[in-house]
């Protein structure tokens, strides 16, 4: 049997949220929610893996209750997560512009904007949860934009017609981060946390059905042991460095939830990946990641490619009349300001036609020439001068005189690791928080959300849950000899010693672009069942000539950091297997997946909401095995479907 | 463009390091120098050398772990982070030296990997607002005057990399402290904490073992993210008014 013969099993659905009127199901599931006594807490040990929004607040949150946290990350310092590096803001319905905005408003648009794939009951939790993320930022220095008043500035962020995103200049992620990482050194610092930095989990520990630790490696010793505890909640971010360009950090992976999934946690709709249409493009075979440039750039630029094939003139010398507003003409009532994935699908479809821009030609030109005329260079400086300057410095190019080259590329993923309302996996004691879930975004995150789901997940969502966990069940300690640690830490050992020994003539790096390459080209913008074929034929190819021609100088036992991606990669593989079996099982286009094969007549995405209006849950049965797919209904009480349009 | 790399190379904290030389051949000037170092890597991965450890993650100049002294200078002859730099600011047949950051308090971990934990340890002493979740007043409760606010930004904007340390003649972690007490220092919400904040900082930062500073202003020449000078003078001022 094929990898893509995939069995149904039976069907999952969420039993944590309670029933009732949707604006009471948070506060219903708070008051049913078992407590444990302060004086026990401090006897329970919770493992939180990863250190951005949601695994940092989680870990400080968790601390300040009197929880044992151990905490890991596989960087130098927890400040360094990747949640730093998000732009634009955080979205909360705080209503301060008096412009109609409410939990309810914010909970629609989440939804709509998410494609009717997301589950109500979290969203709106989200949307509830997000007023008083504000207020704790706040109250922990994090230096907001404000008027001269004194009080918090807001702006309308993508496409919604509220102005409800809260931001701090460019820098909105790294000042939110450093809220929490502050919060939670005051915990390490008190010696209510455990913090291990250089550390990555290999594995996860399941004992008696339940997730009772991790097993992880020390990159800088290669020491490779297990800890044990009472919960363990991933924190460990999304899986878009699968496609090996992306514009996540470098060192960002799958591995952990991953891990997880092959222990038995239901691994859902991983086929939703968003497509930033923003970004800097490659400038060579060397690039080794993509980097983003905020979308608010759209508001002003114009974006064109040449009318004809393979113009390679200089920008400048091309006519007016020779330029191809492409998305103006397409998209005449929204023009540069269509959403995030029309906006790439239109630029890949232009440089697919040989009418790309730059280097290989994969590029469209975002012309700010219009604007500079109508505004002003000191007004276009002034709005977007930082950006300028960035794109400068990596491209050696002045966008005010010549116009910005960009491309789309992966930025998010919607998918992750199964969970209910209490945020737990399908392993009980194991929780899932952040983009490493699936829970709230549907299959389009909207602009300045990501932000305030990690944050919503690891200070408001997940302690009340977890307490409920611990409070219900009655846990005897895992002992130190238990045959399944010494086990799992010999299976991640053989791992690594199997890489090491295969001693071949191509390197990780290599395999991963590969890899990359044909995720991007098959499984990214826009997904055909051809191509999705094609590439799960593929995949097992690469994978077998990887464990036939890795090479990986060194030894486990030392500071190895391409040991460390050789091993990321063979999680890689597996999981982009699923992304192409999700892809093609979901035979509709919807959010951040089109399937050309399902599109309006003028080329819209088309929902099948009869035959896919549910979550896609996978079970994990072996490498290269058909998995079994679990299908989550969803019920949608309060918004109702209906088809996006642009035109 | 062609190049000889002089790289520190310097197997744990315990064996003595030495340079080595390297040669690299067809660096694009587009390519960004940790870039430039992956080249080098990958074809010492397939000669079956060790590779050169440094630290990396984001690569677009936020998360502060990227950091080597080029040339002499902290990140580089362009005032940015490491990752940041283009091979363009070089030349055809130019000799490079990478090498770590030099400071008692940054031990090396491997080549051009060192121990940063001690900024995270000053963090801990009092780096933070105590405003446990849940505790938090409305947002607008307290209002914050504008200036006061791009203030505590302009500071906050510190990535954490260290490379005010290893400018620093005298390894000093001053702009650092300062960076951070700064920050909360002049927001109401910092008040209640200001005199112990500082006075907790300062202290650890001293135990970790970072130098004193005599005002040289390497440091801020150094930093990428421009921490000004004057943060040191305002830290000053928090110390003694303690």
């Amino acid at each position: 049997m094929s990898y893509s013969d995939y069995t149904l099993g039976a069907p999952v659905a969420d039993t944590a949220a309670p029933a009732g009127p949707i604006e009471q199901r948070w506060e219903q599931r708070r008051f049913e929610a078992k407590l444990v006594n302060p004086a026990n807490r401090r006897k329970h040990t919770v493992i939180v893996v990863g250190t951005g929004l949601a695994g940092g607040a989680a870990g400080a949150t968790l601390a300040e209750q009197g929880y044992h946290v151990v905490q890991f990350c596989f960087q130098d310092s927890p400040r360094r997560a990747h949640s730093i590096a998000a732009q634009g803001g955080i979205n909360a319905a705080k209503n301060y512009r008096n412009d109609g905005d409410s939990v309810r408003r914010l909970f629609y648009d989440t939804v709509k904007g998410g494609d009717f794939r997301a589950r109500e009951s979290n969203v709106h939790r989200l949307a509830e949860v997000s007023v008083e993320i504000i207020d704790q930022c706040v109250a922990q220095g994090v230096p907001f934009a404000r008027e001269y008043g004194g009080l918090l500035d807001t702006r309308s962020f993508g496409g919604v017609q509220v102005s409800r995103t809260f931001y701090a200049r460019g820098q909105t992620g790294q000042q939110l981060l450093l809220g929490a990482y502050q919060a939670l050194s005051r915990q390490i610092a008190a010696g209510n946390v455990e913090m291990h930095p250089r550390t990555e989990m290999l594995d996860l520990l399941v004992v008696d059905g339940r997730a009772r630790g991790i097993v992880a490696r020390d990159l800088v010793t290669g020491e490779i042991r297990s800890y044990t505890a009472d919960a363990v909640v991933l924190a460990t971010g999304g899986y878009g460095n699968v496609f090996y360009l992306s514009t996540n950090a470098k060192n960002s992976n799958a591995t952990a939830i991953w891990r997880a999934h092959r222990r038995g946690a239901l691994f859902a709709n991983p086929c939703f990946t968003q497509i930033h249409p923003t970004c800097i493009p490659r400038s060579g075979d060397h690039q080794s990641k993509l980097t983003l440039m905020s979308e608010s750039l759209r508001n002003d630029g114009r974006i064109w490619v040449p009318k004809a094939k393979g113009d390679t003139r200089p920008a400048a010398q091309i006519p007016e009349d020779e330029r191809d507003y492409y998305l103006e003409r397409i998209y005449p009532a929204f023009g540069n300001l269509v959403p995030r994935d029309i906006a790439s699908r239109a630029a890949k479809v232009v440089c697919d036609e040989g009418r790309g821009v730059g280097p290989g030609g994969q590029g469209v030109y975002l012309d700010f020439a219009d604007a500079i005329a109508r505004l002003g260079r000191d007004a276009v400086e002034a709005k977007y001068g930082n950006l300028f300057e960035m794109y400068e410095r990596i491209t050696a190019e002045d966008p005010y005189t010549v116009p910005m080259r960009i491309y789309p590329a992966i930025h998010y993923t919607m998918g992750g690791l199964w969970v209910d309302y209490d945020l737990q996996t399908t392993i009980p004691g194991l929780f899932a928080i952040g983009e490493a879930n699936f829970s709230d975004h549907g299959a389009n995150r909207l602009g300045a959300s990501a932000l305030m789901q990690g944050l919503a997940d690891g200070y408001f969502v997940l302690p009340p849950t977890l307490n409920d966990y611990l409070g219900r069940t009655k846990l005897a300690a895992v002992p130190a000899d238990h045959p399944e640690l010494a086990a799992v830490e010999a299976e991640s050992a053989d791992r690594l010693n199997l890489i090491l020994a295969v001693d071949g003539d191509r390197t990780p790096d290599s395999f991963h672009r590969e890899l990359g390459e044909l995720l991007w080209e098959e499984c990214g913008m826009a997904r055909d069942e051809a191509g999705l074929r094609r590439a799960l034929a593929r995949i097992p190819q690469i994978r077998e000539e990887f464990w036939r021609r890795i090479k990986v100088p060194g030894t486990g036992e030392e500071l190895n950091q391409a040991l460390e991606k050789a091993n990321r990669l063979v999680d890689y593989f597996e999981l982009a297997e699923l992304m192409c079996l999700d892809a093609l099982h979901r035979a509709e286009s919807c959010g951040g997946h089109f399937r050309t094969e399902s599109a309006t007549p003028d080329g819209e995405a088309a929902r099948r909401d009869e035959e896919f209006g549910y979550a896609a849950a996978w079970e994990f049965t072996g490498t290269g095995e058909a998995p079994v797919l679990h299908q989550e209904q969803l019920v949608f009480e309060h918004v109702h479907p209906t088809q996006r349009s642009y035109a | 463009m062609n190049l000889t790399l002089r790289i520190w190379r310097q197997q744990g904290p315990d064996t003595p390091g030495e340079m080595t030389e390297y040669r690299v051949s067809g660096i694009s000037e587009d390519m960004s120098f940790l870039e430039m170092l992956d080249t080098l890597n990958e074809e010492l991965i397939l000669r079956g050398e060790r590779p050169v450890a440094f630290d990396h993650d984001c690569r677009e100049g936020i998360c502060g772990a990227c950091g080597m002294v080029i040339n002499g200078q902290a990140h580089g002859p362009e005032r940015t982070t490491t990752c940041q730099l283009h091979m363009r600011h070089f030349t055809d047949g130019d000799t490079v030296d990478v090498e770590p950051w030099r400071a008692g308090a940054f031990p090396v971990v491997r080549d051009l990997v060192v121990d940063r934990s001690a900024l995270d340890r000053i963090i801990g002493s009092g780096g933070y607002v105590t405003a446990p979740t849940g505790s938090a007043p409305e947002a607008h409760a307290t209002p914050v005057p504008k200036e006061a606010a791009d203030l505590a930004f302009e500071h906050a904007e510190c990535i954490g990399c260290g490379a005010c340390v290893a400018a620093c003649p005298n390894g000093s972690a001053m702009l650092f402290t300062a960076a951070k007490v700064v920050h909360l220092n002049v927001l109401p919400q910092g008040a209640p904490e200001r005199a112990s904040r500082v006075r907790n900082m300062v202290e650890t930062m001293d135990a970790e073992g970072f130098g004193g500073c005599t005002n040289t202003g390497e440091c801020a020449t150094a930093c990428p993210k421009g921490i000004p000078l004057s943060g040191i003078a305002r830290l000053n001022r928090e110390f003694l008014r303690s």
